[in-house]
């Protein structure tokens, strides 16, 4: 009957389950604190490790790609572009949705998931 | 203009619908007027942004008192065109346009698309994948059901419950990302089979998650369900009765609660459930008898949370081995895909209910038609019998009961 607060005072001794990213104490100025984090003065908290096999931002290897265009025929939001002259494609990033059906369809292996996820930003370039 | 045509039915079939309910709530021309002449009701209009829950209709409440008099519903207050950029698009880019038709039973709009475009196209899916599309829909069945408890509790007040409930739902996730390569937007389905396979390692780790909600199966069930404070606030309220379920077409978890006994993994079974025999779960085997009302709701809920959890250890333990995929290139797919004539369905059991998916293909790359009818659009009608006599503090938690 008095689940919860069973529960409750059970969690009195625990830790919090949550993992404060990126610091254990809220900064005053986020972009004060990655600089002081930037010049080494302070720690960041780390994130929880991503798994093998996560779908990050997709990084695109220029030389090796041949201009076939397969991956600009499934991919769902118009996130690449071919350049038929130089016969290269434009990776969108912000135009991404991170479905990885273009890493899955490319023959020569020249776009590859990364693990990266901290992809916010200011500016779009 | 197509996608305009498909918006303009959706309009035609609601007023339908609401010409049959006022006929169904006896709520005759006089009783209106006598409100009217009285002046002792007045209306109050809720929505379209954020109405207790998060889809944009508006709801009209005839307020006396504290009591609600009358609902009445007004939809389409917003329209995505999903439909319509799908048919400018081929089927493999719609893929992931149907996944974000819904975030969090994004499996189900996926799935329900591929095997609308497999019947067109006479694909065969794998064993293998068959039972690997059951393990991902039935993950995101434990994860959409273990939110909505936690979005419960928390219309009725009681916030940590939903902290506990959702801090219990973040296993599940963890579970979705290392199988699928993210948290909430699978991307597994794909024409024909799935995109990923269940390597050996992973099903440790699966059915460790899957004895976890086994294990405080007990405890979530104490903490909803034997909580007097709980059990006040949900006995006896929003009930939907049985006749008026199979009036209204009410799907899923809602027509179950009120007694009928539709599931679509039992009716009609797809991917691997044909070797499983689902059952569907009502409150007479939970709880012994039926009363319809929001507690049924959440006791329905609770047991397919452990439903799902069974049918999930049973598939980890019964994988066939093989392919995950018929044709393993997008693009030779697709090129099979552009010789395809005919119309196909896809329908199956979302955690909300029913998922109906329409695609007609003309030999083009691009559909001519897709259709999505979604759980929620059934089960909205079943709101306004679930709102009459009800009291104004318990809107929110009837508005949520149908997990829109």
């Amino acid at each position: 009957m008095f689940g919860m607060a069973k529960e409750l005072l059970r969690q009195l001794f625990k830790k919090p389950f949550t993992n404060l990213f990126p610091a254990k104490r809220a900064p005053g100025s986020v972009k004060d604190f990655l600089k002081a984090v930037g010049e080494g003065k302070k720690k960041l908290n780390p994130p929880v490790p991503v798994p093998e096999g996560y779908r990050g931002k997709i990084r695109y290897y220029r030389d090796k790609c041949i201009g076939c265009g397969l991956c600009t025929r499934v991919c769902p939001a118009e996130a690449v572009v071919l350049i038929p002259e130089e016969k290269k494609i434009r990776y969108h990033m912000s135009r991404c949705c991170f479905c990885a059906q273009c890493v899955e369809v490319c023959p020569v292996k020249a776009l590859e998931t990364t693990q990266e996820f901290l992809l916010a930003d200011y500016k779009k370039s | 203009m197509k996608g305009q045509w498909c918006f303009m039915a959706e309009k035609e079939t609601m007023r339908h619908g609401k010409q049959r309910l006022d006929t169904g709530a006896g709520r005759g021309d006089e009783e209106t007027m006598q409100h009217a002449k009285g002046g002792t009701s007045f209306t109050i209009s809720i929505g379209p942004v954020h109405p207790a829950l998060k889809e944009p209709i508006q709801l009209d409440f005839e307020i006396e008192g504290e009591k609600v008099k009358n609902a009445d519903l007004r939809l389409s207050q917003a329209h995505r065109g999903i439909e319509w950029i799908g048919t400018n698009r081929n089927p493999i880019q719609i893929l992931y346009l149907a996944e974000r038709i819904c975030g969090i039973c994004n499996v189900c709009h996926t799935l329900s698309f591929c095997r609308a475009v497999e019947s067109i196209a006479n694909i065969e899916v794998p064993p293998r994948a068959q039972y690997i599309r059951t393990v991902t829909a039935e993950l995101e069945r434990i994860h959409s059901h273990m939110l909505w408890a936690g979005v419960a509790a928390h219309e009725l007040g009681f916030d940590s419950v939903m902290h506990y409930t959702w801090r219990a739902r973040e296993k599940v996730l963890d579970t979705i990302e290392i199988l699928t390569g993210n948290r909430v937007t699978k991307g597994m389905p794909t024409i024909g089979g799935v995109r990923r396979d269940f390597p050996e390692k992973h099903h440790k780790r699966i059915l460790e998650t899957v004895g976890f909600y086994k294990s405080i199966f007990g405890k979530l069930q104490d903490m909803l369900l034997h909580d007097p404070v709980i059990e006040a606030r949900t006995r006896g309220i929003g009930v939907l009765k049985k006749e008026e379920a199979l009036a209204l077409c009410a799907v899923g978890p809602t027509a179950r609660a009120s007694g009928v006994k539709r599931d679509v993994r039992q009716d009609e079974p797809y991917a691997a459930y044909c070797d499983l025999g689902v059952r569907a779960i009502t409150p007479k085997e939970v709880l012994g008898e039926v009363h319809g009302d929001v507690f049924d709701r959440i006791a329905v809920r609770l047991a397919e949370v452990a439903q799902s959890a069974d049918i999930i250890e049973h598939c980890v333990r019964n994988i066939p081995e093989g392919k995950i995929v018929f044709e393993e290139k997008p693009i030779k797919v697709l090129a099979q895909l552009r010789g395809a004539q005919g119309e196909g369905i896809g329908r199956l059991e979302a955690p909300r209910g029913e998922v109906f998916h329409y695609v007609k293909m003309t030999g083009q790359e691009a559909p001519y038609a897709w259709k999505v009818k979604a759980p929620t659009y059934s089960n909205l009608l079943s709101i306004l019998p679930m709102m009459r006599e009800a009291q104004i503090a318990d809107i929110p938690i009837i508005a949520a009961s149908i997990d829109p």
